[in-house]
């Protein structure tokens, strides 16, 4: 079984730690540098992409492309500044076009 | 609205052959998105306490990271997470799940001798990067599985969306117009038939008013 590298996208300072860990950070500044950094991923063996949602908010259609391809699998991920709440609204998207209604999130009455 | 055919019985019998075999499709088509919707809401349900957990969890280590920042130099901090101990590489394997194949991941995580995920000595690092890291990496692996998880449900929202188009396709179109041509047909057909059968009782008549 081949093997396949995980790619952490995000400022600096969010990263850093999962460097430690083993995976391959690219920190980013700017949305040319994300769009130019995501264009690479995807030619590598990429399995899992974490993007902060800070820089995935930016290049959001270019993320929409990938989605539909079974790899990499693309994961947001917080930033140090906490959560925009984009990978929860990723999931109600989803539920959204598959059932047609909004099931998970509409008891909290929004 | 029927399609323009030709009002033969030949036609007819392929035309019913036809519905026939869209009415056992949707009938099929409708059991698969009842059985992937119900996957589904399996999976969206883990997928939003996942993330919910993983969000959370992610955030203190972020919290920690900042701390360890605030007492460590840049340059210390850097060198201490340059060279990780082992790749994280991953092993993909697939899942069928209703011919829907989705990704699954197993990773190879950490040394296996030391079980240590510090790549650092401790001497020049706080404890705060010790803490962080160590909160990074026991999230990972329910990071990887909502990664999983969450194009599980990404891939199945579209295969459900494209199966109910099928089905209402089916249901809604295909199938009424081809029982209203089925219908369109046999009605000429008994027309012609019917047609037919006067001419000959016309034709009787006048055979015998003049023999008689």
């Amino acid at each position: 079984m081949s093997m396949y590298k995980v790619a952490v996208i995000g400022d600096k300072d969010s990263i850093l730690g999962f460097k430690a860990l083993g995976a391959v950070t690219y920190p980013v500044t700017s949305v040319e540098e994300a769009a130019r950094t995501l264009n690479g991923i995807v030619r590598e063996r990429y399995a899992v992409v974490c993007i902060t949602e800070a820089v995935a908010e930016k290049i959001g259609p270019q993320l929409e492309e990938l989605n539909k391809k079974k790899l990499p699998a693309v994961v947001l991920i917080p930033n140090n500044q906490g959560t925009l709440g984009l990978g929860m609204l990723q999931i109600k998207k989803n539920a959204e076009r598959a059932i047609g209604a909004d099931i998970l999130f509409g008891k909290e009455g929004r | 609205m029927e399609i323009r055919v030709n009002p033969t019985r030949m036609e007819l019998n392929r035309l019913k052959g036809r519905l026939k075999m869209a009415q056992r499709g949707h009938k099929l088509l409708k059991d698969k998105r009842d059985e992937l919707m119900r996957k589904f809401l399996e999976l969206i349900r883990e997928n939003k306490t996942l993330r919910g957990k993983v969000e959370s969890e992610l955030s203190r280590a972020f919290a920690n990271f900042l701390l360890a920042r605030a007492v460590m130099s840049t340059e210390v901090l850097e060198e201490a997470v340059m060279y990780p101990l082992a790749k994280l590489e991953l092993e993909v394997t697939e899942l069928n799940m209703m011919s829907v194949r989705v990704p699954k991941f197993r990773a190879s995580l950490q040394d296996e001798q030391s079980g240590s995920v510090y790549s650092y000595g401790f001497a020049a690092t706080s404890g705060e990067l010790d803490t962080s890291i160590a909160t990074l990496a026991a999230v990972l692996p329910s990071l990887l599985r909502l990664a999983e998880l969450e194009k599980a449900v990404f891939l199945l929202a579209e295969e459900i969306d494209k199966t109910r188009r099928r089905v209402n396709a089916l249901e809604h179109v295909m199938i009424p117009q081809m029982q209203k041509t089925v219908k369109y047909i046999s009605m000429k057909l008994d027309e012609n038939e019917r047609g037919a059968l006067t001419r000959l009782m016309k034709i009787k008549d006048i055979v015998r008013g003049e023999s008689a």
